[in-house]
């Protein structure tokens, strides 16, 4: 099994996305954990940080992994990567 | 595979559930006509508990199956929704479905670390694991150790691992299960933990893997409806508006923070009645203080002189010319209740003083690391350990998300890379209508306390509020301590259960709601305790057995081994249980610490890094696992030896120092030996791409 340029673009292209998405799972978490009584001070939907960690992260992590399913699953297609119909 | 496509096989699973949910509608409607034909509610919480353990049972005895590919990954083929489903209702435990929300109304912001930390986890899950460990596909966790590091002590770690780790936290659902079969049906929560047993091993026993994943779909469907139905019931009667997600931030957060302000401000009308309860409990307290002062100096003799003195007192009121017969019969108790001893003085004192805690101001329920501390410099102090831990606990649970072996193995039976990705959304998709509800709950619940409970008289208390005092005084306490006939907040004490537990009553609901609730609490238990008592099951017989001990036994031998261990280890764990040890949501957080020291990092680097190798695995998980239990070991109370914490952070994040650790070895060790073998470095690139030309195949068979 040798990996062609092609097999290992698919890979780094890949992992740049992975990170993207991990620093915004990180700033949604850390960060807004980290700001929370300063967010709170604005008050969208109630204290901003509050709502941020009741809700608002959470809707982020669900929007996160619903575009990397899709964003790969069409990323496998266009490297030629992807599966067959039926395992 | 069989001749139905997996097309087919998706579209009649749904015509099949549609069904299961029109029909377990209709058995709910059922049950509320035969409340309303004077049914007695105990009949009704019987028929709940046994219809829904015979559902999980029929579904368990349809899908037995001789097949090791079955009994192990459900014949790889669920669907990416159903095995969403089947994740929420194996990831949401009792703790999830009854505690959540009460945790939220008691600590405000700082409960939303297990909301962030239950969440966000999948993030990892879905970026990190779930592909490769799909592309991977055998049977387990150990599996991919034992595969990628090579040699049989990574995958006999990743085993010990498994085990300690699933254990912890199958205890606490065992736990769950007695507690709720206790509460509705009267049964001994001894007695309890044995018939939730039965209900657990009826899912798994027959049928495995297979039979786990359809029942905890049918368990997911049940446990959602159970936990929206009240919450949506609750919304619209306090606020008119259905979503209780908007609803809880657009009216009710703002009217709660105003009733805060006003319960914690001297000058207002309620606040001033507050106080004047808060000024009693500090009363008390200073009084218990001061006996406890007199019994420290003059020991035994400073209890006969105050019980002589409540004596006199007695004679005293007797001698009165109008005896005041509330007086007498109140001394009269307290002399009858008087300490025996000064061991016994000392307790009940203490407990005493401890009332100074219920004069503090009222917490506001969306401030951040609320602390306190007597000057401003200690309040800064508090107020950043807070923080702190609030951090570590969310890193913690996160990353013990994506490593409890439970959940990971729940990818390998969906029937491809691509269904692995969408399955993880589903997965987080499902466990997140819980999830976003609970912090709205939390928010109902207390406008409900703050607007309508506190103010009302106590000749006239709402019922729900008088029926749980009679039932459970550790979920609602209430009495009047300054006698002015009205409740104030400072005179209620609501256990975190409660919450959950009475909002179908608070919403006004009929009973038939509670007996819902109660099937969802125990759905949620019982799916979550099958997957975990699954992969010990497995851990051994597969891992342990199968793959270390005898690699050439026959199928029919290892279903049997796999099928006896399932049995010893719920056995196990339901006499662990019976014991009711240390407090629930530690043993949960130390299973998500002890995960994530000991998987996290060997899994990660094992897809992501192809340099890491079998010295760096045994080093990074055995480095991780003992730096973790080490640190509880040293920190946490129950064990007695209370060394001091390191940067302040609490034993049930002690994942915080392993997790490094394990990192830590993983890089170290690998760095100091050679790099893996051409076979293994292949391994990495097959799991890496859902399809390679001239692939190799590490299926399982």
């Amino acid at each position: 099994m040798q990996l062609t340029e092609k097999h290992k673009e698919y890979w780094s292209v890949n992992l740049r996305m992975t990170s993207i998405l991990l620093a915004i799972w990180f700033v949604a978490t850390f960060v807004m954990g980290w700001y929370a009584r300063e967010l709170n001070e604005i008050v969208i939907l109630g204290p901003l940080g509050f709502y941020m960690s009741a809700q608002g992260s959470l809707i982020i992590y669900v929007v996160i992994i619903w575009f990397y399913a899709r964003y790969m699953n069409n990323l496998d297609k266009q490297y030629g990567v992807h599966e067959g119909e039926l395992d | 595979m069989s001749a139905q496509t997996q097309s087919q096989f998706a579209a009649s699973l749904k015509r099949y559930y549609s069904f299961y949910t029109g029909g377990f509608i209709a058995f709910v409607i059922m049950v509320g006509i035969l409340e309303m034909l004077g049914v007695p509610n105990k009949i009704l919480g019987y028929l709940f508990l046994f219809a829904t353990i015979m559902l999980y049972a029929g579904i368990g005895f349809m899908s037995k199956t001789a097949d090791v590919g079955e009994y192990y990954v459900a014949g790889r083929r669920v669907p990416a929704l159903f095995n969403g489903m089947a994740t929420g209702a194996d990831w949401m435990s009792a703790a999830s479905f009854i505690g959540m929300a009460g945790t939220l109304y008691l600590s405000g912001y700082d409960g939303l670390a297990f909301v962030l930390g239950w969440t966000g986890g999948y993030c990892l899950v879905a970026l990190l694991l779930a592909p490769y460990l799909r592309k991977f596909g055998q049977f387990t966790i150990p599996d991919f150790l034992g595969a990628r590091f090579g040699g049989h002590l990574p995958r006999f770690i990743g085993v010990v691992a498994a085990i300690v780790c699933s254990f912890t936290y199958v205890i606490a659902q065992i736990y769950g299960v007695g507690l709720i079969t206790s509460r509705f049906t009267g049964l001994e929560f001894q007695v309890g933990v044995f018939v939730g047993l039965a209900g657990i091993l009826v899912c798994s026993f027959l049928g495995g893997m297979k039979a786990v994943t359809w029942t905890q779909v049918a368990q997911y469907i049940i446990l959602i409806v159970a936990y929206m139905i009240p919450v949506v019931w609750l919304s619209v009667k306090n606020t008119g508006n259905p979503i209780p997600q908007i609803a809880a931030y657009s009216s009710a957060l703002p009217a709660v923070t105003a009733l805060e302000k006003q319960f914690n401000d001297k000058a207002d009308p309620k606040g001033a009645k507050e106080e004047s309860v808060r000024a009693i409990f500090r009363e008390r307290a200073a009084a218990a203080d001061a006996k406890l002062k007199g019994l420290e100096k003059d020991g035994a003799a400073f209890l006969t002189a105050e019980k002589q003195k409540l004596t006199d007192k007695l004679a005293a009121l007797k001698a009165e010319a109008a005896p005041d017969a509330k007086a007498i019969e109140a001394t009269e108790k307290a002399i009858k209740d008087f300490p025996a001893d000064a061991a016994a003085a000392k307790k009940a004192w203490t407990a005493e003083k401890g009332v100074a805690a219920r004069a503090a101001p009222v917490k506001a329920h969306a401030e951040a690391f609320a602390a306190g501390g007597k000057t401003p410099e200690e309040v800064e102090k508090n107020r950043s350990i807070a923080k702190k831990n609030f951090l570590a606990l969310i890193a913690c649970l996160m990353i013990g998300t994506a490593a409890l072996p439970h959940i990971l193995m729940r990818y390998y039976t969906t029937p491809s890379v691509h269904e692995a990705r969408v399955s993880v959304f589903w997965s987080l998709f499902f466990i997140f209508l819980l999830y976003f509800t609970a912090p709205a709950l939390a928010i109902l619940a207390k406008y409900e306390v703050y607007s309508n409970l506190v103010g009302s008289s106590f000749a006239s208390l709402p019922a729900w509020v008088s029926n749980w005092a009679a039932v459970d005084k550790t979920l609602m306490n209430i009495a009047d301590i300054n006698k002015d006939g009205i409740v104030q907040l400072a005179e209620i004490v609501i256990g975190g259960d409660l919450i959950v537990l009475a909002t179908p009553e608070i919403a006004g609901l009929p009973y038939v709601i509670s007996g819902l609730v109660a099937a969802g609490g125990l759905a949620a238990a019982l799916s979550t305790a099958d997957g975990l008592l699954l992969t010990i099951a497995n851990a051994m017989s597969h891992d342990l057995y199968y793959k270390m001990i005898d690699p050439n036994a026959s199928t029919v031998r290892r279903l049997a081994v796999s099928k006896g261990l399932l049995l010893v280890v719920a056995l196990a764990a339901a006499y662990v249980t019976s014991l009711k040890p240390g407090d629930i949501l530690f043993l949960v957080g130390a299973a998500f610490s002890l995960a994530a020291s000991g998987f996290f990092p060997a899994l990660v680097c094992g897809v992501f890094w192809k340099r890491a190798n079998y010295l760096g695995a045994v080093l990074g998980m055995s480095l991780g696992l003992g730096v973790c239990a080490y640190y509880m070991y040293m920190t946490y109370p129950f064990f007695g030896v209370n060394a001091p914490k390191w940067w302040d952070i609490n034993p049930i994040s002690a994942g915080t120092f392993g997790i490094p650790a394990g990192f830590l070895g993983v890089i170290i060790g690998s760095l100091i030996s050679p790099a893996p073998s051409k076979e293994i470095q292949e391994l990495v690139d097959h799991v890496r791409y859902p399809s390679l030309e001239g692939d190799i195949d590490t299926k399982g068979a």
